[in-house]
Order: structure tokens, then sequence, then C-alpha cells
């Protein structure tokens, strides 16, 4: 009764089913690794190799920082908006872009020294980003035009800036120093660090601060938390706001790992990745109420399926169609109605108990 | 955004054409390019650009249609319009061809096909000028078994993107050399979409798959070959003549060429943008009223590098590098 207990406490947990997915992901290895003869928890073995940690988990963790620190803002977006953020995927390109263009000079495509200090790099990229974070906000907020709209601007015209800033080539910037947010921190890929502290940071604002509330009650209905008193519009450009410094972020760690501007692959159809990341983590993209620890959840449930398909060896053509019917599942165990007929089961078990005991 | 000024520029450079009705005697060449997508497509761009000018006696109309088929169809339909002499296309998509070759065909303006095939009969356009992905394949893996004198070779393929023409071409080809091998083992081929960062993620996930278990690996282009050196330097994997794993690539670009000088890449097979005095001798011929070869092959080369001779591939200095126009 109390290991009974025990595991209804567990699977009523809210973040029981987004983390139940990821593992259930992982665990197809389990199988793959045992049937091929390998060790058990193959997958899952992480080493000492080259003084960095390396294995499968580490690539897990490592690879799907950019979506997670996407899903970070996309959550806010689809929470105080009830719409998605699709520009992210190309701002990314654009700070990448703009960074690498101030750091080698404009019309340079290979240097090997910067043109200018590092961080005016940096700032600049995370500064263009929130610039178009607040341009969608402003169509969003002010202009009222729905939210897929106006992103779509920037979804097109911010890789085409970002080649313009580039000269339409892929600029590399060959120092050292430039590949420390795309690579290793003592043992650690840094972008896993980057990523964690974007998550803390965020998850200490939405804890002592009444951000989290706003939002959602903006999300659930703008009228009413305006009556109520809260700035609606305001809320809902910073949302925009974030989103755009979370696509900076990203871009500019996805640009360090391959120490080069290539505008036109960076952040391509990551927007898709991070909205699904949202999805995966059991939030509604109808807006309201949100958890920001299922969007990391599902956005490293992603790169798992990314980096299982990868394990299990399975050929690049055939990949989408896995991929998509491990999507299915998952989000079809979420859905509200498979959710709904396991809570009326649990009901009616517990009344049919209810009546034997009713009848000794 | 992009489209709109492409489709902005080809407005202003049709205009341009019809102001600048002097210059009779020069011929009228119409070339609608794919794109400036990549560094390759830009190298090819200049390449045409270069060659066909005024002092050769030619006047180029050049359209950039930024990947859109839509925008290479309406571009190949104003050089009909405006009559010029000769139209090449490198077109983008294989298929849906025909109605505008037909077109060109009535009006009785020669087609050259240049750089990638089309879905569409020899007879509906002219000649065809391009390189061969096969054969870039084929040399990739003769050169391979010339270096490898029937010792084992367990491989590993980072392939282009699914379905692309040159990563289609280039695995038949390596893998028509490799079937007579039976010393060798393709152990796995996963897409890296012609990226760096897909090169990485590739060659990481290979390094856990395979730990030991492989010593050569072939990338489809430069970018993904950059990528799987950062993966292998990560995890203190050696590769290179001084290494432990022989590593191809295809494309030699400059940059991919400066790794096979440093000895890192061995053997870089060439994707030859420089096309355009291919098609000017095409030209030549039939205005001089001669027959021309239903498809011209422009010469791949290979490189290998510094300390490896080979009779497939030519062994890089730094003079030749410093005289690669890309």
């Amino acid at each position: 009764m109390k290991i009974k207990r025990a595991i209804k406490k567990i699977t009523g947990m809210q973040m029981f089913l987004p983390i139940a997915s990821m593992l259930l992901v992982m665990a197809v290895n389990i199988i793959y690794d045992v049937s091929n003869g390998n060790a058990v928890f193959n997958f899952f073995t992480i080493s000492l190799r080259n003084g960095v940690l390396f294995g499968r988990i580490i690539d897990i963790l490592n690879r799907g920082s950019e979506v997670a620190i996407l899903a970070i803002g996309m959550t806010l977006v689809v929470s105080a908006a009830a719409g998605a953020d699709i520009s992210v995927g190309s701002v990314m390109s654009l700070a990448g872009g703009m960074c690498c263009m101030l750091l080698a000079g404009f019309g340079n495509a290979n240097v090997s020294q910067y043109a200018v200090p590092l961080w005016v790099g940096l700032v600049a990229g995370l500064a263009i980003a929130c610039l178009c974070g607040a341009f969608n906000g402003y169509l969003v907020s002010y202009l009222n035009i729905q939210p897929m709209v106006a992103t779509l601007i920037l979804f097109s015209a911010g890789r085409a800036i970002g080649l313009l800033l580039c000269n339409s080539t892929i600029v590399y910037v060959r120092v050292p120093s430039f590949q420390f947010l795309g690579g290793y921190f003592w043992m650690l890929p840094t972008p896993i660090i980057i990523a964690a502290a974007c998550v803390l940071v965020m998850s200490l604002i939405l804890k002592h601060t009444a951000l989290g509330m706003y939002i959602q009650s903006v999300g659930i209905n703008k009228n009413a938390a305006r009556i109520a008193g809260f700035k609606s519009r305001r809320i809902i450009f910073t949302a925009f706001v974030i989103s755009g410094l979370c696509a900076g972020i990203a871009g500019l760690v996805a640009t360090s790992r391959i120490y080069s501007a290539d505008t036109n692959n960076i952040g391509l159809n990551m927007e898709l990745d991070a909205i699904l990341a949202v999805a995966l983590g059991g939030n509604s993209l109808g807006g309201g109420k949100f958890r920001l620890a299922g969007s990391i959840v599902g956005a490293y449930t992603i790169q798992a399926i990314t980096t299982t398909l990868y394990a299990l060896g399975i050929s690049s053509a055939q990949a989408p169609v896995f991929k998509a019917v491990i999507v299915i599942l998952i989000v079809t165990i979420q859905s509200p109605a498979v959710t709904a007929y396991f809570e009326r089961r649990a009901v009616a078990k517990a009344l049919r108990a209810n009546k034997e005991a009713m009848r000794v | 955004m992009k489209k709109m000024f492409a489709l902005l520029m080809a407005l202003v450079m049709v205009l341009a054409l019809c102001s600048s009705a002097a210059a009779e005697d020069l011929i009228k060449v119409g070339f609608a390019q794919v794109g400036h997508e990549s560094d390759w497509r830009n190298a090819n761009t200049e390449n045409y650009k270069g060659v066909f000018t005024a002092e050769n006696g030619y006047e180029l109309s050049f359209v950039d249609c930024d990947n859109d088929n839509a925008v290479q169809l309406e571009a190949v339909r104003s050089f009909i319009e405006q009559d010029l002499d000769y139209i090449i296309i490198a077109p983008i998509e294989t298929a849906g061809w025909n109605t505008v070759l037909a077109e060109a065909k009535d009006a009785g303006i020669p087609v050259i096909i240049a750089d990638r095939n089309v879905d569409a009969d020899p007879s509906e356009y002219t000649t065809r000028v391009g390189t061969d992905m096969v054969k870039e394949g084929e040399t990739a893996g003769l050169w391979l078994a010339e270096y490898m004198a029937g010792a084992e070779a367990n491989i590993l393929v980072i392939e282009g993107t699914v379905g692309s023409s040159a990563a289609l071409g280039r695995s038949e080809g390596f893998n028509n050399i490799a079937k007579d091998h039976p010393e060798w083992k393709i152990i796995d081929s996963q897409s890296g979409d012609f990226t760096q960062a897909g090169g990485q993620q590739v060659m990481e996930s290979f390094l856990k798959s395979y730990p030991g278990q492989f010593n050569v690996v072939v990338c489809h282009n430069d970018n993904e070959a950059y990528g799987a050196m950062d993966a292998m330097d990560a995890a203190g994997v050696t590769y290179g003549v001084d290494g432990d794993v022989i590593l191809i690539s295809y494309d030699a670009t400059k940059a991919g060429l400066t790794y096979t000088l440093e000895g890192k890449i061995n053997c870089n097979v060439e994707c030859n943008p420089i096309q355009a005095a291919f098609v000017k001798e095409v030209i030549e011929k039939l205005e001089a009223g001669e027959a021309v070869e239903a498809f011209t092959l422009v010469v791949d080369e290979a490189f290998v590098a510094p300390g490896i001779t080979s009779q497939y591939a030519t062994t890089m200095t730094a003079e030749l590098l410093a005289a690669r126009p890309y």
C-alpha cells in the first residue's frame, strides 16, 4: 500500500509525464545495447577523455543547449501572447552574423585576430537580437498583430540581413577565445553551463518577482488582466524581448561552436524545435499557465531523440519518420483526452473500492 | 524580403538591358544562376562574370535566382523575350523544365545547361556542361585503394544533404570502388547536411558508437570535414597524414586545401566551379557552326597532402594553394 501510494505520488506530479517521456526515449537505447551485446548502460556511460567529459548524455545536454535556451523565451511568449515567436531561428543567425561581422571587420571572410574586442561583438550580437525581440513585441502588443504573422517578418528577413552583414559568405573568426562559448570550460562543454545559467536566472526571476504571474494572467485573459491593473501590453512586449535575448544567446553559442557565421544554416528550423519543446513539456500553446521546467525537459527530449537515432545508426533518410512517430506518441500520452481517460479510470477504481469497503 | 529584392534586381537588370541597345556586335548571353548559397557558388558566378566580358566579345545578362525555382523560370522567359543569342541555365530544380525549354527551342535560342542536370531529354536542349559527382566519388575511392594498398579499411561516411545530387553521386561513385574491395567495410553513413555543425554532431556520435573501430572518414564536403576535425580534436583522436584516421573530403575550397597542405585532410577531391571557359568554348563552336558534344565534362582534380604521391591526385604545395582562385 505504501509503495502504491508512493507511485501515485510520483505519477501525480506535474512534471511526471514530460520526464517519463524523456526517460522512455533513452530507455530504447538500453534495449538496443542489450540486443547488440553491449554493456547495458552503454548509452549512459560518461567517461573522461582527452581531459573532458565524454558520453552520449553529455552530447544530449551539449547539443540540446540551443533549443533549451530558445525554449525559455518561447515559453514566455506562448504563455503571454498565445502564439509562437517563429523568428527565433533567423534571429540566432542574425546575432551570429552581427557578432562575426564586427569581430572580423566587414568584408573579411577569414581572420585570425579580432578587429574589435570580443565583448563588443558579443554585446552587439545580443543587442541586435533584443532589438528584433522588441520589434516583434511592438507589432504584437501595440499594433495587435497576431504573433505568427508579426514574427513571420523577421523569420524571413532576419537571415537575409545576416547574409548582407556577412557579405553572403561564411565569416570565420579563428581566434581560440572566440571558441569558448561553444567549447569547453574545465571538463564540461560550455553550452551546458550557459543553458543551465539561463534556466537558473529565469527560474529565479519567476520565483522572486511577479513576472510569471503577470505573464500567465495576461495569457489567460488579456482584457481582464488589464482591467485588474496589469499593463498587458508591456508584459507581452517584455516576453518578446526576453525571447529575442534568448535567441541571441543561442545564436552566439551556435556561432562559437563552428567559430564562424554560417548565416544560411545557423538556427535553421530551430524555431520549430523550440515550439515543439514547449508542447512536449506539457504546456498549452493556447497561452496562460506554463511550466518552464516542462519546456526545458521537452528541449532535451528532442535532442535525446536525435542522439538516439544517431546511436541506433538509423539512416538519415528515415530518421525524420522515426522522430515523427516518437513525437506523436509523446504528444498523445500527454493529450487532455488521454490524461482525462486515466483520471476517470482512477476515479472509477476508487469508487469501486469504496463500495466494496461499504459492503464489508 | 529576399525574394522581393531579387525580383527587383532582375527588373532593374532587364531595364538596363533594354536601354543599352548599342553594342550590336557582342554575343548576348543570358545566365540564370542558382543563387549565392555558398562560397563555391560565388566563385562560380565570379568566374562567369570574368569570362563573359565585353573585351571577350560578350554581353552577359546575369540573374541571381536566389534558390527560387519560379524566379529562375521567369528569368529564362525574359531571356527568350529579349531574344538573346544564348541562354545558360544552372538549374535549381531538376524537374519542370520541359515547357520553358520548348519555348526557347521555338524561339531558336540555344540553351546550355550548366553545373547541375535537368530531368529532360537531351534533345530538348542544346548541350550540357558540368562536373560529374559520381566520378568525384570514384576518384576518392581509387585514391584510397591506392593509399591503403590492400590494407583493411573501416570507413565512416558523413553524407551531404539527403537526396542532393552531390551526396547521391559521391556515395554512388565511392561505393562503386568499395564493392571491389572486400577488405573495406563501410561501417555507418549519416547526413551532416553539408554544414560544419552537422559534421561535428555526426562525428561526435560516431566517436561514441565506434570507438577505435574506424580508420577512414569520408566527408561529402569541406564544411563537414571541418566539423569532423573539431569533434576528433575534442575527443583526442588524431587524423591526417600523421594521425590514426585517414580523412577524405570533397569540394577542395581554398580553406579545405589549406588543411590538405597542413596534412590534416589526406585527400580532397575538387568540385570545380571554374566552368565558364568550358561554356565559352561550347558557344564558340556553335558560333562557328560546328557540332557540339551532348555533354562536356568539367574536369575535377584531386589533391593529396604533402608526402603522399598518387596517380589519381596532385600533391599539394603552397604555390598551388596560392594560385587557387577560390
